[in-house]
């Protein structure tokens, strides 16, 4: 049985996508054959930070539509055998996605894959809901801002109401914490909200913190995701985010700043 | 924290002010979650017909529905001004 996973946020910008091609690459990485599903529909994005933007032949909505069979969709990643994705449609048509075009693909990817990611578009309206409808577990992707914060206990209601679980009284949907963008230097300033604050405004189990980091842009610049990168310290505390998932106890890393010298510190270096 | 800052004045960190805004807007937000749709025209009706009666603003009013395990209660709130 597949375990479907939903990257959500509500806000948009935060890194839900940047977010889904870390963990999806992650779990493949560990030889759990994945697919990442773009819910965005008309906003199609996770190809070109997967890197595979001109493989696209077809996608979900012609699937949904039977113009094309899953496996004519599905584009296999070249880095990994284990990993798949399934791109959004292009279409302006916001009602593409129906729940139950949605639940019969869902179905049909669960025979054969272990995990399923579904990328949600921002927001809360109609696609959102549906990337998050038929989720086991939810990845709240939140920045240490207001907004994010705010945005992201909306979505915790959503899911806690909506949620196909919450509907049918089953068991509730797993909720994850996933701060991205933090900067360890600026909340020992007090200019940002730390891993503490934020985690007793949700009063969510903390999946991982992602320190804002130049390895990034770069990942997304080069369509190879961030966690490829072993260099770099996103990709590790992605990495760490995924032992997380699998029921590992990783302590966690990058959250407090870079020690500085006695001279820095004297003068205030940053 | 630099030697120069010890000559700054200390003000309140804005994380923590952040923190008390969100604090405060989140709990509020959930407050409205959990309460059925109908209660926000609801209290438009209650209101007018208060206002039949009584000159007042529609922020005078306060309609919350508790859910305790046993049963709900609503609660209304109308706050005179020291005039009347």
């Amino acid at each position: 049985m597949a375990e479907i996973i939903v990257v959500t946020s509500g806000k948009g910008g935060v890194g839900k996508t940047t977010t889904s091609a870390a963990i999806g690459s992650g779990l493949a990485l560990r030889g759990h054959k994945t697919v990442i599903i773009d819910f965005d529909v008309g906003l199609r994005n996770l190809d070109l930070i997967m890197g595979c933007e001109r493989r696209v032949v077809y996608d979900f909505v012609n699937v949904l539509n039977k113009e094309a069979n899953l496996n004519q969709a599905l584009i296999k990643d070249k880095r990994n055998d284990k990993l798949f994705i399934l791109p959004a449609s292009q279409t302006r048509d916001k009602d593409a996605l129906t729940q139950d075009g949605v639940q019969s693909i869902l179905n049909e990817l669960a025979e054969s894959f272990e995990y399923i990611i579904c990328d949600s578009p921002a927001g809360i309206e109609k696609g959102a809901q549906m990337a998050l409808y038929y989720a086991d577990q939810a990845i709240v992707v939140t920045n240490p801002e207001v907004s994010s914060v705010r945005d992201s206990d909306r979505i915790l209601g959503i899911l806690q109401s909506k949620s196909l679980r919450a509907e049918t009284g089953a068991e509730p949907v797993k909720e994850h914490l996933l701060l991205t963008r933090y900067n360890p230097e600026r909340v020992e300033e007090g200019e940002m909200l730390s891993v503490k604050d934020v985690e007793d405004i949700l009063a969510i189990p903390l999946l991982g913190v992602i320190p804002e980091s130049e390895a990034v842009l770069k990942a997304s610049n080069q369509g190879e995701p961030v966690i490829f990168d072993e260099s770099a310290d996103a990709g590790n505390a992605y990495s760490d985010a995924v032992g997380r998932l699998l029921g590992e106890s990783v302590a966690f890393r990058f959250i407090e700043p870079a020690k500085k010298g006695f001279l820095k510190r004297l003068l205030g270096a940053k | 924290m630099s030697i120069f800052d010890y000559f700054k004045s200390k003000k309140t960190s804005s994380a923590s002010l952040a923190k008390e805004r969100l604090q405060v807007i989140v709990a509020h937000e959930r407050g409205q979650r959990t309460q059925p749709d109908y209660l926000p025209r609801m209290q438009q009706e209650i209101i007018e017909v208060i206002k039949k009666y009584i000159a007042i603003d529609n922020d005078q009013v306060k309609i919350t529905m508790d859910n305790n395990e046993s049963c709900s209660i609503l609660e209304l709130n109308v706050t005179f001004s020291e005039k009347d």
